[in-house]
Order: C-alpha cells, then structure tokens, then sequence
C-alpha cells in the first residue's frame, strides 16, 4: 500500500504506481483463471458433442462463410486494441480513444452477428434443450458472448474516464487491463472457431 | 408472497421448528444489544466495511465457527440416530439432508473459512506487508462467502435442504430430486465460490509482490509458503467448479442436458468435473494446515523447520499431484481397469511427498527441548493419527481394493482422519498459537488442554470403530440397520466418541468466554518467543499499518534471527507518514445483490435474480466509476504511529 504515489517515470504509465503493478499481475492470474473456466467448458463440450440424440448436426446448420467473418470480425478488434495501446504509450489520448471506439465498434458488430446466428439456429431447430451438443455449444459460445457484452460496457465506462480524467497512472491502468481482457476474448474464440466450428464442419 | 412463504417455511417437523424459534431469538437479542449499546455504527465502520485483513480474518474465524456449531449438530444428529438399530430418530429424508450439509458446510463453510481467516490474520504479517495487495476484493471475498454461506444454510428452514450428499451427484440430485433444496446448494456454492476465486487472486499476488525486503522466496515461513501453493491451487480449481455448478443449474432450471440421463447428457460428466474440482479442494484445505503445523512445531521446538526445501519442493509436487488423481473417486463407476490402474499410481505417489512432510516434522521435533503448550499438543496428535487417516488412503487408492472398501464406513473413517486430524486440529491449534495476535490476550491454557483431551480421544473413539464397521460391510448413507446386522456395539462406541467431540467444542467456545475475563493481556509483540515476522509488531494486536518500519530480512526464521543479533524492537526509530487504504461499503452491498440474485434463482422467481444480478452489475459500474476517489487512502501520521507503538496505548 505504501508508494502508492510515488512514481517511477522510466516505465509505461500503468506500470509507474505500485497499485498499477499489483492490478496488473492480479489481472493477469485472473486471466490464469479465465482459462481454467473456458477449459472446462471446452472439456465439457467434447465430452458431450456426440451426445446428439434428436435435433441438427452442426454441420447441417453452420455457415462457413458466416463463422469466418465473425472471425475476422472479432481478430480485428484485438488488432485495434492494440492499436490503442500503443497511442497510449505514444501519450495520445485522441487516437487512443478513437482506436478504443474502433475496437467496440467491432465487438459490438461481433456480438450482433452472434445473436443473429443464434435466433438463426433457434429457428433450424437447435436450441439450448435440445441434446446435449447444443447445450453445451450454447453454454461455451454463450460464455463468452456474455464477456463481449460486459467487456463492451467495461471498455466504454474507461473510455469515459480516460476522457473527464485524462492520461494518468490510474486510467492507463485501466486501459491497458482492459485491453489485456480483449486479447484474451480473442484468444478463446480461436479456440472456439476451430474447435467447435472448424470441427464442426468437417465430414 | 405470503403464500410463497407459508408454502415453503418448514413447520411439520418440531426439531425445525425449534431452530426457526431460537433464530428468531437471536436476531431479535442481537438487534436489541446493538440498538441498546448503540453499536450499529461500530459495526458499520469498524467490521462491515474494514479492509484491515487482520479484522476480516477475524470475522473470517467467527462465521468459522459458527458453521462448525451448525455442522457438529448435524454430524451429532446423525450419530444419535446410528447408535442404536431401527431408530427413529429421523426419518430417511430428514438423514438424507443432514448428512449432506454437514459435508457441505464441514468442508465449504467451515475449514475453508476458519484457514481463509487465518492467513488472512497471518500471512501479511509474516511476509512483512502492511496488507494484502487488493484490501477492498479482501472484504468482497468475506462477505460473499457470508452470503453464500447465509443463503445455503437458510435451506434448512425455507424450502427444505439439498439431499443428495456433498458430492451432489447427477442424475439424483436432477430428476431424483425436486425442490429448492439442490438449488440452494448449487447457488449457495456458486456464490461463495466467488470469494474464494478472489482471495486466491489475492494471497497470490500479495506474496509474491509484497514481501519485506530480504525475504527471498526461500527465506519465506512454511504457512506463507503453503498459502501461496494453496492459492495457486485455488485459482485452478474453482473455476471448475464455478461451470459445473452452472452446467447442473441450467439442467434443472433452464431444461438443458448437461448431466441428464436424456438427450445425449451424461452424469459421469458431473462425477468426473466435481472431482477434478473436489480433489484438489482436499488440498487447498489441508496444505494450509501443514503449514500451520509446521509454524507450531517450529517455535515450540526451538528449531529452525528441518528440511525447509524439501518441504517446499513436496507441497510443489502435491500440489501438481493433486489434479490428477480425481478418478479415484469413481474407481467403481465404471472405469476400464488400465485407467484405474493410472490413477491408483498417481493416487499413491501422493504419500511419498506427505511422507517426505511426516519425516520433516520428526525432524524438527528430534532432540528438540520440546514444550508442551495446548497448540504444540494438537501438532503433536496430529502426527500419529494423520498418519493412520494417510496409510488407510493409500489402502482405498489401490483400485483392486477399493472395490471392497468404497462406500462403506471405512471411507468414512479415513476421511475424517485426515480432515478430522488434518485440518480441524490444525485450525485449533492456529487458532490457540495465533491467538493474542487477534485479541491481545492468551487462550487460558490448562482448559485448552482439557478440550484438547476431550476432543482428540472423542474423536478416535468416534472413528476408529469406523473402521471395523467398514470392514463389517456397514455401508455409508444408511439411515438406519437391523439389529442382526451386528453393527450396534461399535456404533455405540461410534456415538459415545462424537459426543466427547462436542464437549471439546463446547470447553474451546467456553475458553473463549474464560479467556476474555480472566486472561492477562500481553504486554510485548512476542507471546510465545516466535520465530516468524508476526511476533515482531510491538504490540500483541499489531496496529492497522502492521509494521511501523518494514522489517528486513536475512534469514528463513526472520524475527529469531534479529533476536539473535539483538536488532528486534529497536528504540528511536524515524517513522514516516504510512499510506492506508480506506474502508469500502460497497462490496457488502454488492454480496447482497449476490445473494438476491441466488435466492431468485433458488426459487426460479425472475424478477428477483435479474434484480440481482443488475444490482451486482450496478455495484461494480460504481466501483469502476468512482474508485479513483474512494481509493485515494489516507496518511497515518509520525505523532499516530508513535502513540500507537506504546504498548500501553489507549484504543482510539
């Protein structure tokens, strides 16, 4: 708790406080967790993908070409993330946030592409009781639809803050944590994309 | 609303009825003490709201307790109906639903907390810090444990309690059991498992970024060290355990097929996550007490700990271990005979790292001028009869064998030998050694050790007829058996053992009472001639700050040394103005919505859980928003410090 004021201005700002270094590292075994909890979900879903007892079979009702734009879609977004950050680190809070805004434009346009595939599967048939494939697939996809959603939200109130408050050891915490949150969205639908899309398909 | 409340308030049973009665006295006594006292700001500001991790673990131990009372009625409920054959006592429902709240609340709400409470008392001070890293996710954690604990335990009085074991398997506890009861398990769970994610987080980031300067990783005391791994443990497993509480609370509300035995869903899947969660669990709650013990038998050896790499290296490798053994859970659930084979190996190579501890503390103790204080004697008890609960795990992790001993009261005994001797003994113990660090005072120690006699022969008396009963084929479960089963003279002894047990707890709350009275308050830091930093605060109850100055350090027993050397206490020193965190409401705000979201789902009433969750959204948008203000912290002053390293020094 000490130092909490001083600063050591040979780092980057989020790093220049020791509450900054103590959230990030804490954000970081956060994220340790986060993977623990869509591994679970990943485990679950392979266990139960051939649990298929009446309803449609992935690969009658994914559309490839619709998965791989939701794909590039959301990969971008981590790219204007880190877009974002680098304007940061550059002191430049105008491109920051424009690039921030960027990045949301692009979760967001993820997130209503999802919800539209999911409406579209409701009607072909797969809802969430159906067997236990679609549960499962609903529960991991839907997992991490939610993060969007609240990563979305999260992002827009630091945005916000970035703006009233300016660039200070606190808010570029703040930036850069977040930022570390949306990579990770990222890395977990690579997972998502080609473990239950991908695979999906085949055959 | 009032016919929600009369449907499921539970009035047909008197022993209910008697709980829901004294409840309501003791609410009704404690809003009258505090209205009459005019206390309610106190504990507004000075517990509900603290950050200091000291207090939180305190309230941390009380709330311990308290489950441990709840948990050792239903276990003496339980043994009073088991004495004698065809009892009546309680009727197969009602045994049904204590013996899974006893497990539920013995191993998530009482040893969790009571080892959560004492690292949090402990662990900053023995790492030199002035807290832990994150002070307002350390009061989140407590009260959303509270809450947790809160919503699972009121299922006894409203709606009815989960019945289908701590284990909670599918597909009984989906279609074989309707009603609230699995829900407030699987929400009760969930909730306070937030905490425990967080506190893991916490501890982790804490000691590794926090230590005084000195303390190189192997420099740190045994109990630091545990809790690290612990921590790490913890923030492996729980997210497991978070998804499958969800996966089985989407089957039975939401219509999912998760675990069900219909439409492709599979209740091995439960069995196989609630043990990749469960095992590991058995470790976060019993390397926690192998560092208490060894804190112990340290300072009342005179010794530095034997072996103290070793120690590290065999926590490390238990640790990894400890994910992967869980299907030794289930040998007889249907698993081939070469997967069983791999995890008889693995479960076995867990005693050569536990063995490698047995030999550390032997030792220690060897040609030690040992001394025989109530905490040094259940560090003591504990080695033997640890021992025994361990070998017999060995015996139930040879698959072959397990065929014979699984589900039987041989189970049961060697689980409450390592649980039982493991942890419950390490927590009093940890709580008598750590004790003037909380109140200033000792635990009076002559009834200390009537309740450890009491308590320790109760116990083997109460579980080692446990273990012939296995081998008499008395399975676990049963509500009741027949008298030509010749299971009744050793359940007798079985139940004479338990109710020693209890009038152990009862003297250890007494000496609770006896302590405030009559004991004398401690006049220096150091009650016990510690070896470890917590004993190096000038006063028995450190300050909020802890450590004026932050102590240095050169070697594994840090305070000793500087005893040694003759650097400890020193006089005229410079303080400087301490940086402190301010006090945080809204984490107890944001457990409540927590706990109206769990409610409104326990009772599918929808209005309520979205009102729950949003609230708890809500509370974290405000904490995001604001807390750049309310995290500002405040400076102690040089004068402050001063007048409150006097020993004598009046409380503000």
């Amino acid at each position: 708790m000490e130092n909490t004021n001083k600063l050591n201005t040979n780092v980057p700002l989020e790093y220049q406080t020791e509450t900054g270094k103590l959230n990030i590292l804490g954000f970081w075994i956060f994220l340790g967790a986060e993977v623990a909890l869509f591994s679970t979900l990943y485990a679950a879903y392979f266990a139960l993908k051939d649990g298929v007892m009446e309803g449609p079979l992935p690969i009658d009702v994914f559309d490839f070409n619709y998965t791989i734009i939701m794909t590039i879609v959301l990969l971008t977004s981590s790219f204007t993330s880190g877009l974002a950050i680098h304007e940061m680190r550059r002191n430049n809070i105008k491109a920051m946030v424009v690039w921030l805004v960027i990045t949301l434009l692009f979760g967001a346009g993820f997130l209503y592409m999802e919800i539209a595939e999911f409406i579209h599967l409701v009607h072909s048939g797969a809802t969430l009781g159906t067997n236990a494939l679609w549960s499962s697939f609903y529960l991991l996809t839907g997992t991490h639809g939610v993060h969007v959603a609240i990563g979305i939200v999260w992002i827009t109130l630091i945005i916000f803050q970035a703006l009233k408050r300016g660039l200070t050891p606190d808010t570029a915490k703040k930036v850069f944590v977040s930022s570390l949150y949306w990579h990770f969205l990222d890395f977990v639908w690579i997972f998502v994309f080609t473990g239950v899309y991908l695979l999906g398909m085949v055959k | 609303m009032v016919e929600f409340i009369k449907d499921n308030l539970i009035l047909n049973d008197p022993m209910i009825v008697g709980a829901n009665i004294s409840i309501l006295l003791t609410v009704i006594v404690l809003v009258f003490v505090l209205t009459y006292f005019k206390k309610w700001k106190w504990l507004w500001t000075e517990w509900i709201t603290t950050v200091d991790h000291k207090r939180i673990g305190i309230m941390y131990i009380i709330s311990a307790l308290l489950m441990l009372f709840r948990g050792g009625v239903d276990a003496l409920l339980m043994r009073a109906q088991l004495t004698v054959p065809n009892a009546s006592f309680l009727s197969s429902q009602h045994y049904n639903e204590i013996f899974t709240t006893h497990g539920t609340i013995m191993i998530l709400f009482m040893a969790m907390p009571f080892l959560l409470g004492l690292m949090n008392v402990v662990v900053p001070l023995q790492i030199g810090a002035r807290d832990v890293a994150f002070p307002y996710l350390n009061n989140l954690s407590f009260w959303s444990f509270f809450f947790g604990a809160i919503l699972f335990n009121i299922s006894f009085v409203f709606g009815g309690s989960p019945d289908a074991g701590w284990t909670n398997y599918a597909p009984l506890a989906i279609e074989g059991s309707p009603g609230p009861g699995i829900n407030y398990y699987l929400l009760g769970l969930q909730v306070s498992g937030i905490g425990t994610l967080l506190t893991g987080i916490n501890f982790i980031v804490t000691i590794i970024k926090m230590r005084a300067p000195g303390m190189t990783l192997l420099r740190m005391p045994m109990f630091s060290w545990t809790t690290l791994i612990t921590s790490f443990i913890i923030v492996f497993a729980f997210p497991i355990l978070t998804v499958t509480l969800a996966m089985m609370t989407f089957d039975r509300l939401f219509g999912t097929h998760f675990f069900t035995l219909t439409a492709g869903g599979n209740p091995m899947l439960w069995a196989n996550f609630f043990w990749l969660w469960g095992h590991p669990e058995v470790y976060i709650v019993v390397l926690p007490a192998f560092g208490i013990f060894s804190e112990v038998i340290a300072t009342f050896s005179r010794k530095t700990l034997f072996g103290h790499k070793s120690m590290i290296i065999s926590l490390v490798v238990i640790s990894g271990l400890s994910f992967l053994v869980w299907v030794h859970h289930f040998y007889t659930m249907g698993g081939s005979a070469n997967v069983n084979n791999i995890f008889s190996i693995t479960t076995m190579a867990i005693a050569i790292p536990t063995g490698i501890k047995i030999f550390n503390w032997l030792g220690t103790l060897y040609k030690a001028r040992i001394q025989f204080t109530a905490a040094m004697m259940w560090a003591l008890a504990f080695i033997p009869t640890f021992v025994i609960g361990g070998v017999t795990g060995v015996m139930l992790g040879m698959a072959a064998a397990d065929f014979q001993y699984h589900n039987t009261y041989f189970l049961i005994a060697h689980f409450h030998y390592t649980l039982i001797a493991g942890v419950v003994f390490a927590c009093f113990a940890g709580f008598v050694y750590w004790y003037p660090k909380m109140f200033g005072h000792k635990m009076n120690e002559p009834i200390g050790k009537w309740a450890f006699w009491f308590f320790t022969i109760g116990f083997n008396v109460c579980f080692l007829p446990q273990f012939l009963l296995g081998f008499a084929g008395m399975p676990r479960r049963v509500y009741t058996y027949l008298p030509e089963d010749g299971w009744t003279a050793l359940n007798v002894v079985s139940t004479i053992g338990a109710v020693g047990m209890g009038i152990g707890f009862v003297i250890i709350v007494y000496n609770v009472y006896y302590s405030l009275r009559h004991s004398k308050m401690e006049t220096t830091g150091d009650s016990w001639n510690g070896r470890t930093l917590e004993w190096a605060t000038a006063t028995a109850v450190p300050p909020h700050y802890n450590f004026p100055v932050t102590p240095v350090v050169k070697d594994v027993d840090a305070f000793w040394q500087m005893k040694q050397e003759g650097t400890a206490n020193k006089k005229d020193i410079e303080y400087e103005p301490i940086h402190m965190p301010n006090n945080t409401g809204t984490p107890f705000v944001m457990s409540i919505f927590f706990f109206i979201a769990g409610f409104g789902l326990v009772f599918e009433i929808w209005w309520m859980a979205i009102l729950g969750i949003a609230g708890s959204f809500g509370c974290m948008i405000f904490r995001s928003l604001r807390s750049h203000v309310y995290d500002k912290g405040y400076y102690v002053s040089v004068e402050e410090i001063k007048r409150l390293e006097q020993p004598f020094h009046k409380e503000a």
